[in-house]
């Protein structure tokens, strides 16, 4: 174990390190994700003072603080893609990490772990300068904070083992960008990223519930903003929970069918 | 042999590869019904490597060594045969095993690229649970070697592809593996950078009683590293033995060069002339026939400067390729 955590702290410090070299970068890449929640959030505030200051529930304070908090969750959902591993394994990358006598998860799990943390550093100032123009009507408890968290950490790793699962296929096949599209689409609707899940129709709220994305998304940014109760807020963090073990054996699993397809490149 | 550190028996490694013919018609065709083709990368190899030994892994593009030595690291499960290194089946890739083994690709990058490398050597410290007193020792050692004291500071995207490789060999050896699969080391360096290489890995080797077993197109880094070589050619052995060996057996011809007042002469009667250069004439001898030829030049005519050259390695690892093709065809 000690040697774990030695090893995450290792990796996560050189994750940190490599992302200070670019902080302009990184801070233009962020700049531009936020296009994405800017647009949702002045289009609901705008259906909002259309029907009377409020749209299922919702006040433009309260989009705004939806969607701040989305800013947030949207870059811990930043993970290692199904298109890394598919270019991981036609470069031969994969090849160096399965030499190493510490499984290449690991490396991802712990690389983006410490990326995440410049990620919150450089967020922090976006989202005072987005609070700044957009009012958000945000009075989380101590408890809704504590529980947002941990949830945006497991939700982290809810989207690592799930984008590792399709990451996997391409074991089988390189060509599965088709594939990886329909999940993002999905993804899109069931996880509340296009609009909080309480605005969609009660047939895909009730389907969320069976899906991992609201898990990875909607759940962390309603914990934080959202009315739920206590009891709401441990079911969430166990529902995240089940999604994590449940991808850690699901990963464990195919992972010990598909390293023996893997075919690593070179004659 | 049971002290071996390495021991494969009738390795094979077969690939499944789809085939069809150009053109719409085929790729409708295909749709429906597909057609395999085996690719046999490794056919049915053996040889044990005993501790220590520094193996030369020879063989044109395609002969199956790269194929060979992810086997042998584990990162590829052999279709049939049997493999052991030190006593493990490299397949399972147990910690213990890549505790104990490197492989260094020359084309692969394993350093991260804005960073010094002292940052990624203390990431393999934590990959290998290394102590960290044995660790600090290990690699100002290897730094001193490779005389690199000056470089670890620098971010590793701007050193040359030399310093980079350089590198590459400490952080892949920090953890002092016994069993060190080298592919390509030298690939694209200048002479000199070579030279380090091959002089750190035959310290290495020397310190450490490391088993080496190392590919390369550079025939320099054989003759510098290896008294032993294993050949082989579309995954088939055709030889494994003494480099001095080889040489003595496939090496038809010698090498004749003079300087000659008139190159223009007729030289056919004593050989094959591979190159002419000003007045410099090149020859190729039959191997027998070289005392007569070279007395009958002098006597016959008015040659300076004459040289007689055993036939560069290179040649003589063609030369293997081109008999023994013929008698596995």
């Amino acid at each position: 174990m000690k040697r774990y955590i030695d090893f995450y702290l290792a990796s996560m410090k050189i994750a940190i390190l490599e992302q200070w070299q670019y902080p302009v970068a990184n801070y233009f890449y962020m700049i531009g994700m936020i296009a994405e929640p800017v647009i949702y959030m002045v289009v609901w505030s705008a259906v909002a003072q259309q029907q009377g200051g409020m749209v299922g529930g919702y006040t433009p304070g309260a989009f705004a603080a939806y969607y701040i908090v989305w800013t947030l969750v949207r870059n811990m959902n930043i993970v290692f893609t199904p298109y890394g591993w598919e270019w991981r394994i036609r470069q031969g990358q994969l090849s160096m990490s399965l030499m190493r006598p510490i499984h290449p998860l690991h490396n991802d799990v712990a690389f983006f772990a410490g990326w995440k943390f410049v990620v919150i550093a450089l967020w922090i100032p976006l989202a005072l300068a987005l609070s700044f123009f957009f009012k958000p009507d945000l009075h989380p408890t101590l408890l809704q904070g504590v529980v947002f968290f941990f949830a945006i950490w497991f939700a982290y790793l809810i989207r690592t083992m799930t984008l590792s699962l399709m990451g996997m296929i391409t074991f089988w096949t390189t060509r599965v960008s088709a594939l990886f599209e329909l999940y993002f689409a999905a993804e899109l609707i069931l996880s509340g990223r296009l609009v909080p899940l309480s605005l969609m129709p009660e047939w895909v709220q009730r389907a969320a519930w069976f899906f991992p994305f609201r898990w990875a998304f909607g759940f962390p940014i309603e914990s934080l903003v959202g009315n739920m109760s206590a009891q709401d807020l441990f079911l969430g963090l166990g529902m995240q929970l089940a999604w994590i073990l449940f991808g850690i054996l699901a990963v464990s699993l195919i992972w010990k069918v598909a390293i023996r397809r893997f075919s690593a490149v070179g004659g | 042999m049971s002290s071996s550190v390495i021991s494969i028996s009738k390795l094979a490694k077969h690939y499944q590869v789809p085939e069809r013919e150009a053109g719409l018609k085929a790729a409708a065709k295909g749709l429906f019904k597909r057609t395999y083709k085996t690719v046999k990368a490794v056919d049915g190899i053996s040889f044990n490597i005993q501790p220590g030994e520094v193996v030369g892994f020879l063989g044109p593009n395609g002969a199956g060594k790269t194929t060979t030595l992810k086997m042998l690291s584990g990162l590829l499960h052999p279709t049939s045969g049997d493999v052991a290194v030190l006593g493990f089946e490299p397949a399972k890739r147990s910690h213990d095993y890549l505790r104990q083994i490197t492989l260094v690709m020359g084309n692969r990058n394993q350093l991260a690229w804005d960073l010094p490398a002292l940052d990624s050597f203390d990431l393999q410290r934590a990959v290998y649970g290394l102590p960290t007193d044995e660790f600090k020792r290990t690699r100002d050692e290897f730094i001193e070697l490779l005389d690199l004291k000056d470089l670890v500071n620098k971010p590793v995207r701007n050193l040359s592809l030399g310093e980079r490789m350089k590198m590459e060999i400490v952080a892949a050896l920090l953890h002092k593996p016994k069993i060190l699969f080298l592919d390509e080391p030298t690939l694209g360096l200048d002479v000199t950078m070579q030279k380090r290489i091959r002089s750190f890995i035959a310290e290495y080797n020397q310190r450490y009683g490391a088993t080496v077993l190392l590919t390369s197109h550079y025939m320099a880094d054989v003759e510098a590293l290896c008294k032993r070589v294993i050949v082989i050619h579309h995954g088939r052995l055709l030889f494994d033995g003494d480099l001095a060996a080889l040489v003595e057996k496939f090496s038809a011809f010698k090498t004749v060069g003079f300087s000659l007042d008139n190159p223009a002469t007729d030289l056919s009667q004593y050989g094959d002339v591979v190159s002419v250069d000003g007045s410099r004439v090149t020859m190729r001898v039959p191997k027998e026939k070289t005392s007569a030829v070279t007395s009958r030049l002098l006597n016959e005519l008015a040659v300076d400067d004459l040289t007689v050259e055993a036939t560069p390695i290179e040649d003589v690892i063609e030369s293997v390729f081109a008999v023994r093709q013929e008698a596995l065809e």
